[in-house]
Parts: structure tokens; C-alpha cells; sequence
């Protein structure tokens, strides 16, 4: 069959709600586009436990402690789901872990700010996930099944990272005035990075048109990043803290919020490498890869040592 | 088929012996683990389900492996773990004539059958 009805078939499938599956012909674009989204997003799990698993031994309490340990283990299982639906489309784990060590890959570039104070626990949680959350809901939607069905599990695991966030800024909100001090300085800092998260603008995207022909994103990043200021702008009042946004304004007529202009020449500095901690995040990854290496080579040997004593003991 | 996609993995191994020993592009996967299915039981009375894959050395680590990723909030009570490579699938492009011969057959479901009203719960 020519390429052209391939094409066709495959777009009418789109079209109809129909999900790709691993083995379905995909036009060769669909395919990397899936594998570069669907590897990223593994990356940025992975990343992203560094900024949290740096406060698990300083949590406030044990319960701030166990359930920071349960949020970050959660984060890599999330990049387990993903790495996997990456693989289907058939490029292998060590490739995507080299691109990412080599810097060729890129994740969030939200990961490569630092997280100063415990309240930043709970910005993170709150906006962070947050932003995340509602990308990732579009995402359980997506025309790939794996995907799919990999942002399913996750968003099942994802309501309460962003309540616990917000629950221990609240907690903050409520305390001393150095407590509420910390936490608005928090949400000071996370608050535009967080709407960065959206990526660049609608006019600017240049993957978006094809990406929501083949209902890989089903909305784009302008609707996604409203749709957080509106959430956002109403559930900071239950905190008594406010947006770092002198132009935050609720806008009677759109029926939505008027927010500033993101500061852009930061976010490509921070995408091109130049954030706080882009060299600190990629290092730490590094050193976790390197200092490994023994333990998935003696894993290995050992259980070729199993097969052979089977083995033995058979003849 | 030209563009049949010539490696692929999660339980959509091809018949024909490629799959997880296929050569990789990356000259560094020698050394990666083999991956496995993970069939999940979530109660008892229920099948086992497909729920992902992951890497690990070998059948007790990959249990072990999934026990940590897929029943962290009580989502299981027991674990199948089954290498990828020893999956074998149907092929998406004979779908067609695979499924084509139930579809013409409505008398083997029961509402083809016409009975009196007195008849029920049959
Ligand atoms: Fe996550
Ligand atoms: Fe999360």
C-alpha cells in the first residue's frame, strides 16, 4: 500500500478515536515526536525527584518525612510508566538514559531551579504538580495507548501530590509570621516558573499544529496555562498569600484571568542550559548512573549464575 | 510489508524471533536487563491483568520490581512477571481477515433469538 493511504487510514483512525498501538503503521513523525514527548516527560520524573529528595532528611516531621518519601518514590514510578510506553515504540532504555546524560534530551526545565526552604515543598506540590497535573490529564486522552494509558496510572497517583503541597503551605499560612513569611516568599519565587511549565506561546509553538492534528496534545499551551491561572488565582485566597502578578485581574468578559507577560528571555536561557541548577541536576544524574554501574553488572552476572547452577544441577 | 515497524516491545513481540534480541541502533544496550510484563491480580476471584513492563535481572527481581511500582496503595495481591521476548502477537495488519469470520455470525449471540413473552429470564 502507498505511503499516501497509510497516512490516510492512520488520520481517519485519529479522526475516529481510535487508539495507535505498538504494532499499527504509524507515519515515521508520529513516531518521533511520541518518543521524544514520552521520553522528556520520563526525564523530567526522574529530574524531578533531585529538588524534593533533597529535603526528605530535613522535613519539618516524620509525617512531612513519609509522606515526601512517598511522593518522590511515586515520581519515579512515574518515569518507569513512561520510559516503558517510550520503548514500544521501539527505542530502548540505555539510548533514552544516554540522551539524557549527554545533555541531547531535554525535561522540564522547572527542575532546574532550587528549592531553598521547606515551603518550597509545598509550592512545588501546590504549582508544580499542579501545572503538571493538568497537562497530564489532557494527556490520559492521548492518540498513542501506551501514553495513554501510562497517564492514566499517573494521574491516579498525582491528586495527592499537589494536596499535600498545598496542605503544608496552609499549614504555613497559618503559623508565625516567619512561617507565612516563608511561604509567600515561595510562592513568590515558583509562581513564574510554574506558568512556564506551558512552554512557549500558542504563536510560537512550532510542534503544536501536527501535535493536535494527530491528538498527541488535545489542547494547546495558551488554554492549558489560562486554565492553571484560573485555578490557581482562586485556591490562593484559601491560603491568605498572594500571586507575585500586578496585572492578575479577573476579566468579566472572558470569563478568565488577565495575567503578565512571562519573562521569555529567562525561559530560553533556562531551556538552553543556563538555569540555577541545570549543571547540578545533570551531575547528580551522572554520579546516581556511574556509581550504579557495578550494581546492574553484578545484578546481571548473578543471575546468569543462577541459570547455570540450574543448569548444572539438571545434567 | 515496507513500513512494518521492525522493533517493538510490551508484549507486542513479533513471532519472528527478533523483539528484545534485536539488534539495538545504541552500540551500549548490550548490558541493559531484559524486560518483563507485569500480569497484576487486584483481589482474589479476578484475572490477572496487563498493567506495564519493566526492566529487571531476573523473575524475582522483576516480582519484586513490580510489587514496588504497581501495588504501592493496595492495587494487588498477586504478581505474574513474564519475559517480553516470550510474547507472542497477533499481527495488527491481518486484523481483518484475523476477526472478519465472527462478524457475520449473529446467531451465536442470544438476541437473535425471537421468543414469546412468556418465556422470560431465558
Ligand atoms: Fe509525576
Ligand atoms: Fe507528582
Amino acid at each position: 500500500m502507498p505511503v499516501q493511504d497509510l497516512e490516510k487510514i492512520f488520520q481517519e483512525k485519529i479522526d475516529q478515536e481510535i487508539k495507535i498501538e505498538p504494532r499499527d503503521w504509524m507515519p515515521e513523525a508520529y513516531r518521533k515526536t511520541n518518543i521524544r514527548q514520552i521520553s522528556q516527560h520520563a526525564h523530567s520524573e526522574v529530574v524531578g525527584m533531585l529538588p524534593e529528595g533533597n529535603w526528605i532528611s530535613r522535613a519539618p516531621s516524620l509525617k512531612r518525612k513519609a509522606i515526601l518519601l512517598a511522593k518522590v518514590q511515586d515520581e519515579g514510578g512515574h518515569g518507569l510508566y513512561l520510559y516503558s510506553a517510550a520503548e514500544t515504540l521501539g527505542m530502548s532504555r540505555d539510548e533514552m538514559i544516554s540522551d539524557l546524560l549527554s545533555g541531547k534530551a531535554k525535561y522540564s526545565s522547572i527542575f532546574n531551579y532550587p528549592a531553598l526552604t521547606w515551603a518550597d515543598m509545598g509550592a512545588v506540590g501546590w504549582l508544580v504538580d499542579g501545572a503538571a497535573i493538568l497537562n497530564q490529564v489532557m494527556l490520559c486522552r492521548t492518540s498513542y495507548g501506551p501514553y495513554a494509558r501510562a497517564m492514566v496510572r499517573i494521574c491516579k497517583e498525582e491528586s495527592f501530590h499537589q494536596r499535600q503541597g498545598f496542605e503544608a503551605l496552609l499549614v504555613l499560612s497559618r503559623g508565625t509570621d516567619a512561617q507565612k513569611a516563608m511561604c509567600q516568599e515561595s510562592i513568590n519565587r515558583w509562581w513564574w516558573p510554574s506558568l512556564m511549565m506551558f512552554g512557549p506561546k500558542d504563536s510560537e509553538s512550532t510542534n503544536s499544529d501536527q501535535s493536535m492534528k494527530w491528538k498527541i496534545k488535545r489542547k494547546t499551551n495558551d488554554e492549558l496555562r489560562q486554565q492553571f491561572v484560573d485555578m490557581i488565582a482562586e485556591q490562593i485566597k484559601v491560603l491568605g498569600m498572594r500571586l507575585p502578578d500586578d496585572q492578575l485581574k479577573w476579566n468579566e468578559e472572558r470569563k478568565h484571568y488577565d495575567f503578565g507577560e512571562i519573562n521569555w528571555d529567562e525561559f530560553w536561557n533556562v531551556v538552553k542550559g543556563n538555569g540555577p541548577c541545570n549543571k547540578q541536576r545533570l551531575d547528580a544524574r551522572k554520579k546516581a548512573h556511574d556509581d550504579g554501574a557495578w550494581v546492574r553488572a553484578a545484578a546481571l552476572a548473578y543471575a546468569a549464575k543462577k541459570i547455570n547452577t540450574k543448569n548444572e544441577k539438571a545434567a | 510489508m515496507a513500513f512494518q515497524i521492525n522493533k517493538n516491545f510490551y508484549g507486542d513481540i513479533p513471532d519472528d524471533g527478533s523483539g528484545a534480541t534485536l539488534p539495538q541502533t545504541a552500540t551500549e544496550t548490550k548490558n541493559e536487563w531484559p524486560l518483563w510484563e507485569i500480569f497484576i491480580r487486584s483481589k482474589q476471584g479476578l484475572d490477572h491483568k496487563h498493567v506495564g513492563s519493566l526492566h529487571a535481572a531476573d523473575a524475582a527481581m522483576a516480582i519484586e520490581n513490580a510489587r514496588d511500582v504497581y501495588t504501592r496503595r493496595m492495587e494487588g495481591v498477586s504478581i505474574w512477571a513474564v519475559e517480553s521476548k516470550y510474547v507472542h502477537a497477533s499481527n495488527p495488519d491481518d486484523a481483518e481477515s484475523f476477526y472478519e469470520p465472527s462478524e457475520d455470525k449473529i446467531y451465536r449471540h442470544p438476541t437473535f433469538y425471537q421468543l414469546p413473552d412468556e418465556v422470560n429470564h431465558m
